[in-house]
C-alpha cells in the first residue's frame, strides 16, 4: 500500500509543472468562487444587520401609511391607552463627507429585542439623554467619523455600518424635527384592556416584522451577478484540473497496470489514488481560499462603493474570516477535485489487469460524439430562444444566459471541426494538409481549453458592452438631468428662505428640491415637487410623456414616474396612480432614471406643498450663467455660512455620480480580467497534456525529414489558428449576453432598461489579448518540441508505451 | 442582566456596585439634590405631588383583598420617581426618570408588570391638583371632594398581561406623618427621608385574573415618601411591614440591614388615626424561618413583637413567592398574622443577594 503511495506519488516529482498547473488550477478556481462568495457574505451580514436594526426584523411597527412622521403626543397617547411601544425617529444626516443613517430611541421603552446597544454597560444615561448626547456606532463608523463635529462617539460591535444610534430626543435636534417620530416599535407581549389603535391613533397601520429588510431584497439580484460570476470562473478553473488530472491517468496508466499485475487490488488501488487526490485538493482549497480572502479584500472597498452608490446600503469595507466560507471554499475544492478527475478514476477502475497498455489519447472523441453535442447544443439553444420569447422574471434572465453558454460551449467542437476541416479543404500541400488534420485530430484533446477560453471572452465581451453601453447612456443622461449649475442644501428653513431671497436678484432661477418619502402602488417612493420651468422642459431625461407633459405636471393635474417605477408596475402614459394620503392622479410621463433603486414620482411643486405642508424645503438647484457659478457659490458660503459640502456645483456633481459609476463596474472589471487569465491557464494545462501524448503522431512526421523547429513553429501557428476560431465564436455569443443582461437582467434588476452599443476596438483588443493568452501557453510546449532530444522520438518506434 | 437593570442602576447609583450602595443605589451620594431637613411641615396638595429637586420619590399602594367566597388577594400598585440630575431640563432631556410596578398576588399565583418612561414628556408623572399619578395606562387618580385631602379618595387602575386591576379606595381618617412630623430617620449616620401614608383605605373593585374577573373588597394603604439619600453607605436592604390589625389599628415598621444589628424605626397608628413614632428598641422584628425563593434565602416567617403596645405576632405569607422579579429584583406579598393582635398586611424585603453572589 505504501509502496503504491510512494510509486504514484513519484510520478509528480517527475513532472512538477504538472503538478503545478493542478495545483494553480484548482487554487484559482477556488479563490474566484471563495472571494465572490465571501464579498457575498460580507455585505448580507450587514443588510442582515441593517434589517435587525433596532429589531425590525423581529418586531412588529405602528407608522402612518405613507410612512411620513408623527407628533409625539401619538405616542404619548397610545402608552397611555396601554399600548407597550417605543418611539425610534429616523433619518439622515451628513457628517463631514459621511451621511448616516440617524436612528433616535428611547432606551427605557425599548423592547428587548431590540436592544442592539448596552447604553448602561458603557455609560450613563444621563450622558445619552443630556445634549449633546452619545453616538453609538459601529466601529468602522467610529474612525470615519473621528474628527468630525459629532457628540461623544462610542463604537459598538453589531451596529450597521453607517448606522447611529442616539437618544431620540437628541435625534430631534439632529434632524430638526422637533417632537416628530417616525415609527412605533411594539413590544411582542401586550397588556390587557388596550384601546383600539383606531380609536388612538387612526393615521397609524401596524406593520409586520421584515426579516428581510429592503437592502437584501434590493441587491439580490446583484449578488446574484456576482454569485454567477464566481461560478462562471469555478467551472473554468475546473477546466484546468481536469486536463491536469487526466494527463497525470494517462501517463501513469503503464504504472497502475504494474501495481495491479504486483497484486494491488483494484480497490487499494482506487483508495490510493483517491487519497492522492484529496490531498491535492485539501492543499489547493486552502491555498484558494486564502487568496479568495485577499482578492475579496481588493475588490470589496469597491463593492462597497458600488452597493452604496447604487443602492444606499452600507456595507464595511472590510473583510472577515468566516469559518462558512472556509469550509465552502474547501467543499467546492474537494467537489470540483472529484469531478474533474471523474473520468480518470473511471478508467483506473476499469483498467484490463492483462491486456497490454495500448496507446490512446485519453480524451479520443468520436465524430459521433461531435454529433451528439451538437444536437445538445442545439437543443439549449432552442431553450434559449424559447426562455428569450416566453420568460419573464430574473430567473428566466439567468436561465436564458445558462442555456446559451451551455449550448455555445457545445455546438464548438463542431463549429471548430468545420472550420478546421474547410482549412483542409483549401491547402495543397502535403505538410498544409499534416497540418489541418492534425489539429483536427487533436481538437478533442483540446476542446474542453477551448470551450474554456470561449466562456471567457463571451463573458468579457458581454459584460463589456453592457457596461460600455451603460457608461455611453449615463453619461448622456446625467447631462441632461444635472442641468443646473449649483444645487444648495440648507440647513434649516430660516436659512433656507433666508438663501432664496438673497438669490432672487442674483441667479436666473431658484427651484425646489423638495420631496417626501411614502409608499406608491406598494413600492418605497420619493414623490418630488418640481416648478416649471425651461430647466426641466427643455432637458428632463423624458422616455414617453403626453403632449403639453409639462403644464399637466404644473398646474397640478398629472405626475412624471421614473421608468423603475412604470416597468415593475407596468404603469404608463394615462394610468393612475395614488400618492400617500389617497391623492390620484395621472400619469403624464415616464423619465429614465439611473442608478436609483427606488421608485420615484414628480408633481407640481404647488401640488406637492398642497398634499404634504410639512415638506422638508431645504434643497435648491440654481440656475445662473455657468462662469459665474464658482463665484456665487463661494458667496453663498461666506454669506451665510454654509458649509462647503452643502453647496455642490454642477461639474463636481457630475463627476461624483461618474466615480461612482466607474466604480460600480471595476468588480467586474476584475472578475473578467481572472477569469480570462483562469481560461489562458486552461489553455496552457490543456497544451502541456497534448504535448506529452502526442509524440507518437509527431514522430512520424519527424522522421520523414521535417524539422523539430519547424514543427514547433506548427504547433504554435495550431494554437493561434484555434484561438483564432474561438474568438470569432466568442463574439456573436458575447453581444447575445450583452443583449440578454441590458434587456432582461438590468430590467429585472435595476428596472432600467438601456440602448446597446456595439465598441468593436473593444472587441479586437480582447479578440488579441486572448491570441496572445494562447500563443503564451503554447510556447513552452512548443519549445520543448523544438528541444526535444532525437532520442526520444526515436523512442515512439523503439518501444510501446 | 437586562439593559434595564444595568440603566436604572446605573441611574441611581452611578456607575458604583449595587451590593456596595444598599438596594437599589439607594445609599449613594446626593450631591446637588435636596436633603430632607427636620422640622419641615408638609405642605398639602403640593406634596402629594413630584419633588423634583429630590433624587428619589415614591407612591406606593398595597392593598390587601377578599373575594366574595373568601379567597384571599394582595395587590401593589407603584410609582417611582428617580432623578439623574438637578437641572430642570425639558422634553426629552429632563433627567427625570419614571419606573411603575404593578402585581396582583394570589395564594397560588403573583402576577407582575413593571413600566418605564421619561419624563418631560407626559408619558408618566403626578400632578398635586387635581391630584392624578400615573404611567402609561396605570393610574391613580383623586375623586375626592374639594374640600377634602385629595388622597382620601382614589381611583386605582394597572393591568399587565395577564392581569388587571380596577380599585376604589375610600378613607375617613387623616394621612399620618412618620418619624419626626414627617422627617424618617433612617440611619444613625442621619440619613432620612420625608415619609407619611394613608392606611385606612377601604377598597372596592374588580381584578381582572387569568381565571377571570373577581369582585373585591378589603383595605389598603399608601405611603409616601421621597429623598435624596435615604439609606447609608452600608445598609444593604430593608424589611419593611405595613400592618394592619383586626382591632382598628395600624403598625409601620421597618428594619434596615447592615453590617450589624441594623436599624429598626416604625410608627404606631391607632384607630382614630392618631401617630406615634416607636422609640429605639420598642418594636423588634425576628425572622423565623427562611424560604428559598429566587435563589435566595429569604426570612419568610417573622415575629413581630411590639411590646409597648401588646403585640406578639407571628407573621406568614399567602404566598411565599411573592417575587417581584422586576429591574430591580424584591420580595413584596401580602401578609397575615397572628397572635397577640391578628391582622393582615404587606411586607417587604429588599437587597436580598442571590445565594451564589454571597
Amino acid at each position: 500500500m505504501k509502496t503504491a503511495l510512494t510509486a504514484l506519488l513519484s510520478h509528480w516529482r517527475r513532472h512538477p509543472v504538472q503538478l503545478a498547473t493542478l495545483l494553480v488550477g484548482l487554487s484559482l478556481a477556488t479563490a474566484l468562487w471563495s472571494a465572490v462568495q465571501a464579498i457575498n457574505s460580507e455585505a448580507r451580514t450587514s443588510y442582515a444587520r441593517a434589517a435587525a436594526t433596532l429589531g425590525q426584523d423581529q418586531l412588529s411597527t405602528l407608522l402612518r401609511k405613507d410612512g411620513s412622521r408623527f407628533d409625539q403626543k401619538i405616542y404619548v397617547a397610545l402608552r397611555r391607552a396601554g399600548w407597550l411601544v417605543s418611539p425610534v425617529l429616523e433619518g439622515d444626516k451628513r457628517f463631514g463627507e459621511h451621511r448616516l443613517r440617524v436612528f433616535g430611541i428611547d432606551p427605557l421603552t425599548t423592547p428587548p429585542q431590540a436592544q442592539a446597544v448596552n447604553i448602561a454597560a458603557s455609560g450613563a444615561l444621563l450622558e445619552f439623554i443630556s445634549p449633546p448626547g452619545v453616538f453609538y456606532v459601529s466601529p468602522e463608523t467610529a474612525t470615519k467619523l473621528a474628527g468630525q463635529a459629532t457628540p461623544p462617539l462610542r463604537a459598538i460591535d453589531g451596529i450597521p455600518s453607517g448606522v447611529v444610534i442616539t437618544d431620540i430626543g437628541q435625534a430631534q435636534v439632529l434632524l430638526g424635527a422637533p417632537g416628530q417620530i417616525s415609527r412605533l416599535l411594539l413590544w411582542p407581549e401586550q397588556p390587557q384592556r388596550r384601546a383600539a389603535l383606531s380609536d388612538i391613533a387612526p393615521d397609524l397601520i401596524e406593520r409586520a416584522p421584515d426579516e428581510t429588510g429592503d437592502l437584501a431584497r434590493l441587491t439580490d439580484s446583484f449578488h446574484l451577478n456576482l454569485t454567477a460570476f464566481g461560478f462562471l470562473a469555478f467551472a473554468v478553473g475546473l477546466f484546468i484540473v481536469h486536463s491536469a488530472v487526466g494527463l497525470a491517468f494517462e501517463q501513469r496508466r503503464p504504472m497502475f497496470r504494474t501495481l495491479r499485475a504486483l497484486g494491488v487490488p483494484a480497490r487499494s488501488l482506487m483508495g490510493v489514488v483517491c487519497l492522492e487526490l484529496l490531498t491535492f485538493a485539501v492543499l489547493a482549497g486552502m491555498v484558494g481560499v486564502a487568496l479568495g480572502y485577499a482578492i475579496a479584500a481588493m475588490l470589496l472597498p469597491d463593492v462597497a462603493a458600488t452597493l452604496r452608490g447604487l443602492y444606499g446600503a452600507s456595507v464595511p469595507g472590510a473583510i472577515v474570516v468566516r469559518p462558512e466560507t472556509w469550509a465552502l471554499g474547501m467543499a467546492i475544492a474537494v467537489f470540483g477535485t472529484l469531478i474533474s478527475a471523474a473520468q480518470g478514476l473511471f478508467g483506473v477502475w476499469r483498467l484490463p489487469l492483462l491486456a497490454s497498455a495500448q496507446p490512446r489519447a485519453w480524451a479520443q472523441a468520436s465524430r459521433q460524439t461531435i454529433i451528439w453535442q451538437l444536437v445538445a447544443a442545439a437543443a439549449l439553444l432552442a431553450a434559449a430562444a424559447i426562455i428569450a420569447r416566453y420568460g419573464s422574471g430574473l430567473m428566466a434572465g439567468f436561465a436564458l444566459l445558462a442555456a446559451l453558454l451551455l449550448g455555445a460551449a457545445m455546438a464548438l467542437p463542431a463549429l471548430l471541426l468545420a472550420g478546421l476541416s474547410a482549412g483542409g479543404a483549401l491547402s495543397k500541400s502535403a505538410i498544409a494538409q499534416w497540418f489541418w488534420a492534425d489539429a483536427r485530430q487533436q481538437l478533442p484533446g483540446l476542446s474542453l481549453a477551448l470551450t474554456a477560453m470561449l466562456l471567457a471572452l463571451a463573458a468579457n465581451i458581454g459584460v463589456g458592452t453592457m457596461v460600455s453601453s451603460f457608461r455611453q447612456t449615463f453619461v448622456g443622461w446625467i447631462e441632461q438631468r444635472l442641468a443646473s449649475e449649483l444645487y444648495i442644501a440648507t440647513r434649516d428653513d430660516t436659512e433656507a428662505s433666508a438663501v432664496r431671497t438673497w438669490l432672487a436678484s442674483r441667479s436666473d432661477a431658484v427651484l425646489p428640491i423638495w420631496n417626501v418619502d411614502g409608499e406608491v402602488e406598494g413600492m418605497r417612493t420619493a414623490i418630488f415637487g418640481i416648478a416649471d420651468h425651461a430647466t426641466y422642459r427643455d432637458k428632463w431625461p423624458m422616455l414617453t410623456a403626453s403632449p403639453n407633459v409639462w403644464q399637466v405636471v404644473a398646474s397640478g393635474d398629472g405626475a412624471l414616474i421614473n421608468e423603475q417605477l412604470s416597468r415593475r408596475k407596468t404603469l404608463n402614459v394615462g394610468d393612475t396612480i395614488t400618492l400617500p394620503g389617497g391623492y390620484k392622479t395621472r400619469i403624464a410621463g415616464v423619465y429614465s432614471d439611473y442608478g436609483n433603486p427606488n421608485a420615484q414620482v414628480i408633481i407640481g411643486v404647488d401640488k406637492l406643498t398642497e398634499l404634504f405642508p410639512d415638506v422638508s424645503r431645504l434643497r435648491y438647484a440654481i440656475r445662473v450663467s455657468p462662469e459665474k457659478a464658482q463665484d456665487l457659490a463661494a458667496n453663498l458660503r461666506s454669506t451665510f455660512g454654509i458649509p462647503e459640502q452643502n453647496i455642490i456645483d454642477q461639474t463636481t456633481a457630475k463627476e461624483l455620480s461618474l466615480q461612482t459609476f466607474e466604480r460600480t463596474f471595476k468588480v467586474t472589471g476584475a472578475l473578467n480580467v481572472l477569469t480570462l487569465a483562469v481560461a489562458a491557464l486552461a489553455m496552457f494545462a490543456s497544451l502541456l497534456t497534448l504535448a506529452g501524448m502526442r509524440l507518437p503522431q509527431v514522430a512520424p512526421v519527424w522522421a520523414m525529414g521535417v524539422t523539430r523547429r519547424r514543427l514547433a513553429v506548427m504547433e504554435l501557428w495550431r494554437s493561434f489558428v484555434l484561438a483564432i476560431l474561438t474568438a470569432i465564436a466568442a463574439l456573436p455569443l458575447g453581444l447575445g449576453l450583452a443583449w440578454i443582461l441590458l434587456a432582461i437582467v438590468n430590467v429585472e434588476a435595476f428596472g432600467w432598461r438601456l440602448p446597446m452599443y456595439y465598441f468593436p476596438a473593444e472587441w479586437l483588443r480582447l479578440a488579441v489579448l486572448s491570441i496572445l493568452a494562447t500563443a503564451l501557453a503554447a510556447a513552452l510546449p512548443a519549445w520543448w518540441l523544438s528541444r526535444l532530444a532525437p532520442s526520444e522520438l526515436l523512442r515512439v518506434f523503439a518501444n510501446e508505451r | 442582566m437586562s439593559v434595564k437593570t444595568l440603566l436604572f442602576c446605573l441611574s441611581l447609583a452611578l456607575s458604583t456596585p449595587v451590593h456596595a450602595q444598599g438596594f437599589a443605589g439607594l445609599g449613594t451620594s446626593a450631591e446637588g439634590f435636596t436633603m430632607p431637613v427636620p422640622g419641615r411641615r408638609f405642605s398639602f396638595p403640593a406634596d402629594h405631588g413630584a419633588h423634583n429637586d429630590f433624587r428619589i420619590e415614591w407612591w406606593y399602594v398595597t392593598a390587601n383583598l377578599q373575594a366574595v367566597d373568601g379567597t384571599r388577594y394582595g395587590i401593589q400598585w407603584t410609582l417611582f420617581r428617580s432623578a439623574l440630575a438637578t437641572d430642570g431640563a425639558t422634553g426629552w432631556a429632563s433627567p427625570q426618570m419614571w419606573m411603575g410596578h404593578a402585581a396582583i398576588t394570589t395564594s397560588d399565583g403573583h402576577h407582575v408588570a413593571e413600566r418605564f418612561a421619561r419624563g418631560g414628556i407626559g408619558q408618566a408623572g403626578v400632578t398635586a391638583a387635581p391630584f392624578e399619578a400615573w404611567i402609561d395606562a396605570w393610574r391613580m387618580k383623586s375623586r375626592a371632594a374639594a374640600n377634602a385631602d385629595a388622597l382620601s379618595a382614589l381611583d386605582l387602575s394597572a393591568a399587565g398581561a395577564d392581569f388587571a386591576f380596577d380599585l376604589k379606595l375610600d378613607s375617613d381618617r387623616p394621612l399620618v406623618a412618620h418619624g419626626d412630623g414627617g422627617y424618617s430617620l433612617k440611619s444613625e449616620k442621619g440619613q432620612a427621608s420625608y415619609y407619611y401614608s394613608q392606611p385606612f383605605y377601604r377598597v372596592t373593585g374588580e381584578l381582572t385574573l387569568p381565571g377571570g374577573p373577581v369582585t373585591v373588597t378589603g383595605q389598603a394603604w399608601l405611603d409616601r415618601e421621597w429623598s435624596s439619600q435615604p439609606l447609608a453607605a452600608d445598609q444593604v436592604g430593608w424589611d419593611w411591614f405595613s400592618m394592619h390589625f383586626d382591632g382598628g389599628e395600624k403598625l409601620m415598621g421597618f428594619r434596615l440591614r447592615d453590617g450589624g444589628a441594623g436599624f429598626t424605626s416604625g410608627t404606631w397608628i391607632s384607630a382614630d388615626g392618631v401617630a406615634e413614632p416607636l422609640k429605639r428598641g420598642a418594636i423588634a422584628v425576628t425572622p423565623l424561618r427562611n424560604a428559598v425563593v429566587a435563589q435566595r434565602s429569604l426570612p419568610i416567617r417573622w415575629r413581630v413583637e411590639v411590646p409597648g403596645k401588646g403585640v406578639d405576632v407571628t407573621i406568614q405569607a399567602l404566598n411565599e413567592n411573592a417575587w417581584m422579579a422586576t429591574a430591580f429584583p424584591y420580595w413584596e406579598g401580602p401578609i397575615s398574622f397572628d397572635g397577640t393582635k391578628p391582622g393582615r398586611g404587606y411586607l417587604e424585603m429588599t437587597g436580598y443577594m442571590p445565594t451564589a453572589d454571597r
